[in-house]
């Protein structure tokens, strides 16, 4: 018989597509059901806030901050303004600490929740993606009576906080806290542990540690390989040092050091250790006034600083050139998603096409800040 | 480990004359010539007593030091003077930070890619090339990345001009 | 049966069995489906802490009226590259196999469609015809993903016959008939003599058939589920992956028929499965219209305890859809042909041995 001719199959996925979580666009190639390669396209919601944040006072930046990581919006606001009060070397109040640390941790369980809600999508669980939102429901709530947002929230400002806490903002935390325990159990019975969710992410996507760290790989990417990383624990900033808790690493119970499953169940634990450091915050929160502290005309000294917290997606740096002037020089922003993002063509490779939805989800990628 | 240290270890294989270490706020930074960018990361990296394992961070910086040409209508051309590009590198053995600075001519900005000693470098460059114009040299696929393959300019240097229509749309608004 | 007496009343067979066609589409098959949606909803709704439909009428009743109505004023694109005549005889093709499979469902001892001998041989038969449309819509519609979503069909319902088959071969093995009516009038009085349960066999036989018996409908079940696209095996609508396999390309009213056709096989299938393992029409305790000595409520409690026993494993089926995810497409297939097929052929054996003793 004369050989076949075959040909690879290129299958555009996006930028319309239910699981891209948001508009990124796969050029996937395939032989059969078998990826042979996966091409990330992206910039599909670029909208250049490097050359806008030019061309706005310090201050006026923060809104930007807020659409970039939309999941996260309260870290995104951390990082930048924990940068510039450190360009400007002001000292803040201790309570605007506590409540920037709350809000920060508050906001990882929130986005965490989003991550695993999704990827449980991805694999073709609907219904832990609505537990998920409802608890995270109540954090947006809380949100809402400190700085009356629910997504973007313009909260933290350069040098304390747009509003304090209401009154009943540490009970409604308090039971939150006390319900959520509770969920993420149920959360675990129903998807964590079930048998065909670990057949479809155990072993899947395995990345190295060595190489996680030569791609750059940070947050929970880079913790599910098995390495000990977490800004917050290991460079620490704000008042991080102060709290007890633990780096949750994947440790390969269940399917190998570094697959999806591993990925998931290091935000799983994450979630737990954040209720932790809250509780701790809650304790030792300090009476005091959140806008003392606030600048009347922020104007840092000419230099520059690379500054990094640990968001949820993993390493978020803010690169912040002052001229001396109201404006920034320059601010580069190096976004968690858009360095993890790389990765996935890596780890899909030889897979299947349904592998390629188990990998993205578990990266947990948010388009607004890749595409910035 | 701190810069000076750094930059007495890099005295074993490097001439250190040509590296330059200017102080700042945020940290010291490195100032290196782009020709032995090259050697230098490989060594920062494979050097055990560095360890560089990881690029944290790759932006590139229109410093605009230039000369400012008024145009007719009223915009301005920037001539001469520098981009920079900046490298933040950070050990995972031994949780030290380092800060490379290549100043490169804003006529010719041209800088080997360091893609092949850290693989996040890849968009990194690939997005400083998009928006600065800057060419790194050795990358494997230096296209643009967050702008269409067929944009006009580079909208991160400070002479700037947005092209008037896109495909026939106008840009504009 | 009621055609033979319709022929009789209007003195035409052509009319007689055209009404009785049409009886199960418009009195069962359409207010069922729009039913079984607005269900699924409510029961999703249920699972996940929601509320679920609420505005169109009371307590949301009205949704999916009101969303065939939207269906129906849809559009109807036909994509420019779409093989035409394919595309658009597609979803008819698929909905014929559910349809012609609703002929032979004993839904009581006097009202089915047609009583033949070969009831289970020709619904099984008859519903895989359904194979012939889904590659037809995922051909046609000239998209990848329909096509990718149509080859994994096929080669999913294509596979799960064999464990499906196998358990009703073993099932019909000790029943000793295919017709779904007799098979139905056996597992008369009360609930014990349930083919699930041993069915109406006297001494050890009948305990020793009770496990074997479990295990054919477990299988029958789970492959079932695989035949009809249901999650965990909804691998070819696998929305995450596939946007909405072989029907991405289908707009208004082909959409919604294969929506019918979907919740018609789901029906199907429960049927099937409760007219051989539950005891089809019959009433679990004996029947309200022998005690009180009304002959004429018998068939109505006979439709009911049909429908209730059908209804409740329609119900399990989306229970199962809104708890577990999804399989991969070759998990899936080492499920059939790794676990069910053998098991079943061992269930086989047994059972056969147990009919010997």
């Amino acid at each position: 018989m004369a050989e076949l001719k075959t040909d690879h199959l290129v299958l555009n996925m996006g930028p319309q597509h239910p699981s891209t979580h948001g508009v990124l666009r796969l050029e996937v190639v395939l032989d059969g059901e078998v990826v042979i390669d996966v091409i990330p396209h992206i910039g599909y919601l670029h909208r250049c806030f490097e050359k806008h944040c030019e061309a706005m006072t310090y201050p006026m930046v923060i809104p930007y901050t807020d659409r970039m990581d939309y999941l996260a919006s309260m870290y995104m606001n951390f990082g930048y303004v924990e940068a510039v009060e450190k360009l400007m070397n002001i000292e803040i109040p201790e309570r605007v600490k506590y409540i920037r640390v709350i809000m920060g941790e508050l906001q990882r369980i929130a986005s965490h929740l989003v991550a695993i809600g999704t990827f449980g999508i991805d694999i073709g669980a609907f219904t832990p993606f609505l537990y998920c939102f409802r608890d995270r429901e109540r954090i947006l709530d809380l949100f809402e009576m400190t700085c009356g947002a629910r997504l973007l929230y313009n909260y933290m400002w350069i040098g304390g906080l747009s509003h304090d806490l209401p009154p009943m903002f540490i009970p409604e935390l308090k039971s939150f806290l006390k319900d959520f325990r509770k969920n993420i159990k149920e959360l675990n019975d129903l998807l964590s542990y079930n048998k065909i969710f670990i057949e479809r992410t155990a072993n899947i996507g395995i990345l190295p540690a060595d190489t996680a760290i030569n791609y750059g790989c940070t947050g929970p990417v880079l913790r599910g390989s098995g390495v000990n990383w977490d800004l917050r624990k290991n460079d620490p900033y704000s008042i991080y040092d102060r709290f007890d808790f633990e780096v949750c690493v994947g440790k390969g119970e269940i399917g190998t050091v570094g697959d999806c499953w591993n990925r998931y169940m290091v935000r799983v634990r994450e979630m737990e250790q954040s209720c932790l450091i809250i509780e701790q915050a809650i304790e030792q929160l300090p009476e005091g006034d959140v806008t003392s502290a606030i600048p009347k005309r922020v104007k840092p000294p000419v230099g520059e600083i690379y500054f990094r917290v640990e968001s949820p997606k993993g390493e978020l740096g803010y690169h912040i050139i002052s001229d001396g002037t109201v404006n920034p020089f320059r601010v580069k922003v190096r976004a968690p998603s858009f360095v993890n993002l790389q990765i996935l063509p890596v780890i899909s490779k030889g897979y299947l096409v349904a592998d390629i939805i188990a990998n993205l989800g578990s990266l947990d990628i948010v388009l607004g800040e890749i595409d910035r | 480990m701190t810069t000076t240290e750094i930059l007495e270890i890099l005295k074993e294989k490097f001439s250190v004359e040509q590296f330059e270490i200017q102080s700042n706020i945020g940290g010291e930074i490195l100032i290196v010539p782009s020709n032995v960018l090259l050697d230098l990361c490989f060594f920062l990296r494979d050097d055990e007593r560095l360890a560089f394992d990881s690029l944290m961070n790759l932006s590139g910086v229109d410093l605009a030091d230039g000369e400012k040409k008024k145009l007719e209508d009223g915009s301005f051309e920037i001539v001469g003077g520098h981009l920079a590009t900046y490298y933040h590198l950070h050990s995972f053995k031994h949780n030290h930070k380092l800060t490379l600075k290549v100043l490169l001519p804003r006529e010719n900005p041209v800088v080997p890619s360091v893609e092949r000693v850290w693989r996040s470098a890849d968009w990194h460059e690939r997005e400083a090339y998009d928006l600065f114009g800057i060419v790194f040299e050795g990358h494997h696929n230096l296209k643009r990345i967050l702008l269409p393959d067929d944009w006009d300019g580079y909208p991160l240097r400070k002479d700037y001009k947005v092209q008037e229509f896109y495909q026939g749309m106008k840009v504009p608004y | 049966m009621i055609s033979d007496q319709l022929a009789e009343i209007l003195g035409n067979k052509i009319i007689a069995y055209l009404i009785t066609a049409a009886i199960p589409l418009f009195l069962f098959l359409v207010p069922y489906a729009l039913y079984a949606v607005y269900a699924e909803r409510k029961v999703s709704a249920f699972m996940q802490d929601r509320i679920g439909p609420n505005r169109v009428g009371p307590k949301g009743l009205l949704q999916t009226i009101a969303d065939i109505l939207k269906l129906i004023q849809k559009e109807d694109i036909i994509p420019k590259s779409a093989d035409k005549p394919i595309f658009v005889m597609a979803p008819y093709v698929v909905f014929m196999g559910t349809f012609a499979a609703f002929a032979a469902i004993p839904f009581s001892s006097v009202f089915i469609g047609s009583n033949i001998n070969l009831g289970v041989f020709y619904i099984m038969a008859v519903s895989s015809f359904s194979v012939i449309g889904i590659l037809m819509a995922g051909w046609a519609g000239n998209n990848k993903y329909s096509l990718y979503g149509a080859m994994r069909s096929v080669a999913q319902i294509v596979s799960y016959e064999v464990p499906a088959l196998l358990a009703i071969v073993s099932a019909v093995m000790v029943i000793g008939t295919l017709n779904l009516n007799e098979i139905s009038e056996m597992q008369t009085a009360r609930f014990w003599n349930w083919w699930i349960f041993g069915g109406p066999l006297q001494g050890i036989q009948k305990f020793l058939l009770i496990v074997p018996m479990l295990v054919a409908f477990v299988i029958f079940f789970v492959a079932s589920l695989a035949e009809v696209n249901r999650t965990p095996f909804d691998i070819p609508e696998a929305e995450s992956e596939l946007v909405a396999g072989f029907h991405t390309e289908y707009t208004g009213m082909k959409f919604a028929i294969f929506f019918l056709a979907e919740y018609g096989n789901m029906f199907v299938v429960s049927a099937i499965s409760t007219a051989i393992f539950f005891g089809g029409w019959q009433s679990p305790f004996g029947y309200l219209g022998n005690s009180f000595s009304i002959p004429l409520l018998v068939p109505i409690e006979q439709v009911f305890w049909f429908l209730f026993k059908s209804l409740s494993l329609v119900l399990v089926q989306m229970w199962l859809r809104w708890t577990l995810p999804r399989l991969r497409v070759d998990q899936l297939m080492a499920v059939c042909w790794k676990y069910l097929t053998p098991y079943a052929f061992v269930n086989l054996v047994l059972i056969g041995i147990i009919s010997l003793i």
